[in-house]
């Protein structure tokens, strides 16, 4: 079975400093990838390289088409979806606004059923669908921007640090939501500090020091690997109580 | 100074606020979205101003060919930029809207130049005329730019600004043209006289300023406008085309634009090059709005507007630098509210 998405020695650079180097990773169907590792790895430059914000040597292959030649918007199009980490809002426009513009290549007839499925899934987001963007908590602001991302249909959404700064009980409403979401039939590339929820959720992990992955397999594993226990799981104690 | 003269001064001040209002809120629009400050708007006035009057006094207006040349430069960049994965439907969509679409424009303008066309039918051909340069521009100077700084964008502004003077010389002439009035007619209210010309001004403009409210407010594509203009990047992970919210923006601006001329073509004599300084006091009124609000760019389009009309019954010589130094205080106290320099960020 081919993947969803597959990245093959994939190059990222910043002029000559290059922040990811010869990166490969596969996303199947239905499954959840989380990369983890420390400030600074690559993560955040990888995803935006994958969307086609920053300029990539190597293969990006989606849904068995080379993404080479096509731009952020075609990539949206195809079913590709990013969360980044600064969220990206419209603050100035309302949650219902922001959701509605999330489906801009989607039918109008599907759109609506999209925002009714976003509103069950964050029916903090119905609540609050008459507020502006900017005036929303900050964990109100990722479920918006993951509910942007999601009117978008995606196949595959590519989460950046969607618990960053969030509190606790929150993270573990995300962590529930992107668990969800693969029930549901969407593939989740999930970019995590908290390595010790992300590895609990996800199937297939990895580990990324340097721009480059040191570590990979099966997330079960590698959540009992000692060098990773050693690395991130032992420092992260704000995490270690959430899932 | 007696009350009569105060009054006509403020309706006059009034009339031509109201069309600097128009002119200012595309100017805002473009650079909210594009982060082009659209020097050329002028040129838009005077092109959809002489456009108007030569086609009403049975004339050929050169624009019409100039609109089919951009198109057709504008179309040799879509295929250059999509060379390496043509397919049918890219290149019939782009040979419609860019070549196709002009020439008949300039076919049905060549028949009607012939014939002294109705009043409508000169607005409409005038509007569409000058509404397709205005798509091609953007396809041609500032689309290939769309990545780089304000400055830049700036620079090639003021070059599409000289270029499009250049050629309104050459297509209309240095003699100035008048057009005759979309609405005739007049009626009398105490000592004030409205002319049918002025409350079409007043008319249009209301229901312009109102369209765009509906339309940013109510329409798809309106949002995803506002949307571009308050983040970029969200925009784009949304699925919405930079370059289709440029395209909007710059099609609205050249539409105002060109409507702004048309009305005032019947009251004040238009030279190729009025359009400038016509466009300045809209960019005045915009400054003053902080190029960000809609609604105070229009109120300062008014109080521009009306401080014009006073200087240049007092002080006739001096009105342009009266009505300009009105930025003075206002960039004083807008530097003084934000003293950090921020640099640009994207």
């Amino acid at each position: 079975m081919s993947a969803l998405l597959s990245v093959a020695d994939a190059h990222v650079a910043y002029g000559k400093v290059e922040a990811v180097r010869s990166v490969s990773l596969e996303v199947g169907a239905n499954e959840i990838v989380t990369i983890v590792g420390a400030n600074g790895a690559g993560k955040t430059t990888l995803l935006s390289a994958i969307m086609g914000i920053l300029p990539l040597k190597g293969r990006v292959a989606f849904a068995g088409q080379d993404l080479a030649r096509l731009d952020i918007e075609d990539r949206v199009a195809m079913g590709l979806g990013l969360v980044p980490e600064h969220r990206e809002l419209f603050v100035t426009m309302n949650v219902e606004d922001n959701l509605e513009l999330g489906a801009f290549r989607i039918e109008r007839s599907r759109a609506k059923a999209s925002m009714e499925r976003v509103y069950t899934l964050f029916p903090r987001l119905k609540e609050r669908r008459k507020q502006l963007a900017g005036t929303l908590s900050g964990g109100e602001q990722q479920m918006l921007a993951m509910g942007r991302a999601l009117m978008g249909e995606p196949k595959l959404l590519m989460l950046d640090e969607p618990s960053l700064g969030l509190a606790p009980i929150i993270v573990a409403d995300i962590f529930r939501i992107v668990t969800e979401l693969r029930a549901a039939g969407v593939s989740v590339l999930l970019v995590e500090q908290n390595a010790q929820a992300a590895l609990k959720i996800a199937d297939q992990a990895y580990v990324m020091e340097l721009g480059e992955f040191v570590l990979s397999g099966k997330a079960s594993d590698i959540a009992a690997n000692e060098r990773v226990a050693a690395s991130y799981l032992g420092f992260q104690h704000e995490g270690a109580s959430v899932v | 100074m007696n009350t009569t003269i105060m009054l006509f001064l403020v309706q006059d001040g009034i009339t031509n606020g109201a069309i600097y209002a128009l002119l200012g809120l595309a100017l805002v629009l473009v650079f909210a979205v594009t982060r082009v400050i659209l020097i050329p708007q002028g040129e838009f006035v005077t092109y959809g101003a002489l456009t108007y009057a030569s086609l009403a006094a049975g004339q050929m207006p050169g624009t019409a060919k100039l609109a089919l040349a951009l198109g057709i430069g504008a179309f040799g960049f879509d295929l250059f930029v999509a060379r390496k994965a043509l397919h049918a439907r890219l290149i019939v969509r782009s040979l419609i809207t860019n070549i196709v679409l002009p020439a008949i424009v300039l076919a049905l303008t060549l028949y009607f130049a012939a014939q002294k066309p109705p009043v409508a039918v000169c607005i409409a051909l005038s509007l569409v005329i000058v509404a397709m340069i205005g798509l091609y521009l953007y396809r041609i100077a500032f689309q290939p730019l769309a990545h780089t700084s304000v400055l830049v964008l700036l620079i090639a502004s003021v070059g599409v600004h000289l270029a499009l003077q250049g050629l309104g010389l050459l297509f209309f002439g240095a003699e100035g043209q008048r057009g005759p009035a979309v609405l005739s007619g007049a009626f009398t209210a105490g000592a004030l006289r409205f002319t049918g010309q002025s409350i079409t001004v007043y008319a249009i403009t209301i229901a312009f300023i109102v369209g765009l409210w509906l339309f940013f407010g109510l329409t798809l594509y309106g949002k995803a406008l506002r949307a571009t203009a308050v983040n970029r990047l969200g925009a784009r992970l949304a699925g919405i085309r930079t370059t289709l919210s440029g395209q909007i923006a710059f099609l609205l601006a050249s539409v105002i634009g060109a409507l702004s001329g048309i009305l005032i073509v019947p009251i004040t004599t238009l030279y190729y090059d009025s359009g400038f300084l016509i466009g300045l006091k809209g960019f005045v009124a915009a400054i003053i709005g902080g190029l960000v609000s809609y609604p105070l760019t229009a109120v300062a389009a008014l109080v521009v507007g009306i401080v014009e009309a006073f200087s240049s019954f007092y002080a006739s010589n001096y009105k342009e630098v009266i009505v300009f130094m009105l930025l003075i205080p206002v960039l004083l106290l807008r530097s003084l509210a934000a003293p950090a320099v921020e640099e640009e960020k994207d």
